[in-house]
């Protein structure tokens, strides 16, 4: 697909001839250089806009508008300061379900509070949460409405490094335990090894797809996975890629 | 909670000790400057009125205020959401709020004669609904995208986003020019039963203190406006807890 942004300067183009294919049920981490469309894939996904040319797909559907089976989080977690944390994982509820009753709402967040290590948490505002903390909150609301597709913009981004760590076991633990196809936006090529089954690289703008590479690692993934030599191989591949997107290619410098 | 109460409480107490001290010293007389204690003759004298006048002043201050809200939270919706109507109402708004509202009070009463009541409410609207305009308008404008984008991801209508998130989120900004409109609304009605002859309400009560040199009583008066729109502001302020208390942080 191709998507071009109207501006004052004449139409931007920021995708070309895009192609992405994501299995059902895996994850796919798409890195590529800053500015380079990565957010307006995310927006085209989820439906929040239409590509010039081409077509969104989604578990055999055409895409032309917003779906309720679709989660998004962002860098950003935007939580409600007005809700406790318990009332902002339900809001996707209060769209998608609003017959279901109050009482399995709550027993549906709560279940994903608890995978998230959130439990006790639940009546606090975000504004008294930690960063992390809020950012799983931002999780949990988006895949409370279970999701087959669930869109993530870089949600571990403006996290330090220890706690960015650790939501990337929480992601896993909550892929083991959901089941969704998962789209992750990032510029952590660490992050993208970690949690993808496949690693799609987009070059320059206007986007294309430049790279795909299948992460063959074993599915229980501990940390420790990215200190293997095997890890180390692809993580280089990675960012001799992502130098080729930014037009620097090849060698070392 | 005894020191908010009882802090207010000693900063008037030293206000009046000060003003008393300052028409003493200076030897006014009181028809150069009324000095504190010649307030309470005049307001027992005029009790009645201060009451039957006093409420009158009130009550069109807040039903005009009322009319503020409903009407600038409305257009506060319409420039916040449509950038057209954005650029199309605001130099219309800045020149209708740059437009000196004492000169307003012959003209709306020519246009509404002898409706005392009905004019005074419009110039308290009038003079308030301005900066509850532009602070929803702003407070929607300036709305992230991604706030939108959670609900609206989901097929959520633009209504249930506006209700779900947008008014909530601007319910800080909507009381804080709420405070400002609500002692603006006391200048409106003054305004009105000050200029106009044969009005009522303290505006009025205070004109004919000046027709017949009943100085202290004019003074009175002030303070009596001054009261009321203490009490008015922390009436928005105890909606503000309730409403948007979540806003408020601890300590500080």
């Amino acid at each position: 697909m191709s998507h071009a942004y109207k501006t004052k300067g004449g139409l931007l183009p920021v995708l070309d001839g895009l192609e992405v294919a994501v299995p059902e049920g895996t994850f796919a981490a798409v890195v590529g250089p800053s500015g380079c469309g990565k957010s307006t894939l995310t927006k085209l996904v989820a439906g929040l806009m239409k590509p010039d040319t081409g077509e969104v797909w989604l578990h055999g559907e055409r895409v032309t508008a917003p779906r309720k089976t679709v989660g998004m989080a962002f860098q950003n977690p935007v939580l409600l300061e007005w809700r406790s944390i318990l009332e902002n994982v339900i809001l996707p509820l209060e769209i998608v379900a609003p017959k279901m009753p109050r009482a399995r709402r709550v027993a549906r967040a709560m279940e994903l509070l608890e995978m998230v290590g959130l439990v006790g948490f639940e009546n606090k505002r975000p504004s008294e949460l930690s960063g992390g903390m809020r950012q799983r909150a931002s999780l949990c609301r988006s895949l409370v409405h279970k999701p087959e597709v669930l869109i993530l913009d870089e949600p571990f981004g403006a996290l330090d490094a220890f706690t960015r760590e650790d939501l990337w076991q929480t992601m896993r633990d909550l892929r083991r335990a959901e089941p969704f196809t998962a789209v992750l936006i990032t510029h952590d090529l660490r992050e993208s090894v970690f949690l993808g089954d496949q690693v799609i690289v987009l070059s320059g703008r206007p986007a294309r797809t430049q790279y795909v590479m299948d992460v063959d690692l074993p599915e229980d993934r501990t940390l420790d996975v990215l200190f293997t030599p095997q890890a180390a191989g692809m993580l280089h591949t990675l960012r001799d890629q992502i130098k080729i997107a930014q037009g620097r290619g090849g060698k070392d410098h | 909670m005894l020191g908010k109460i009882a802090t207010p409480v000693l900063a008037v107490c030293v206000f009046l000790g000060l003003w008393e001290l300052l028409v003493w010293a200076n030897g006014w007389p009181n028809y150069k400057m009324a000095s504190p204690s010649d307030l309470p003759p005049a307001f027992w004298k005029y009790r009645e009125l201060f009451f039957t006048m006093g409420w009158q002043t009130l009550w069109r201050t807040v039903a005009g205020l009322m009319l503020a809200v409903v009407f600038g939270t409305l257009i506060g919706m319409i420039i916040g959401f449509s950038r057209l109507a954005r650029d199309a109402l605001y130099p219309l708004l800045i020149g209708f709020n740059a437009i000196p509202k004492a000169t307003l009070v012959p003209v709306i009463s020519l246009i509404f004669i002898g409706q005392h009541d009905f004019n005074t409410v419009l110039m308290a609207f009038m003079i308030s609904f301005f900066p509850i305009a532009v602070s929803v308008g702003i407070g929607l404008s300036t709305l992230e995208p991604e706030y939108r984008d959670i609900l609206r991801a989901l097929g959520a209508s633009r209504f249930t986003i506006f209700r779900k998130i947008a008014l909530p989120k601007t319910l800080p900004e909507f009381f804080g020019a709420l405070k400002v409109s609500a002692t603006l609304a006391f200048i409106g009605t003054n305004l009105v039963e000050i200029v106009s002859p044969h009005g009522r309400g303290l505006g009025a009560l205070f004109k004919s203190g000046e027709t017949n040199g009943d100085y202290p009583l004019m003074f009175a008066v002030l303070i009596a406006l001054a009261f009321l729109g203490i009490v008015l502001y922390y009436a928005v302020i105890f909606l503000e807890r309730i409403f948007a208390g979540w806003a408020e942080r601890e300590g500080g």
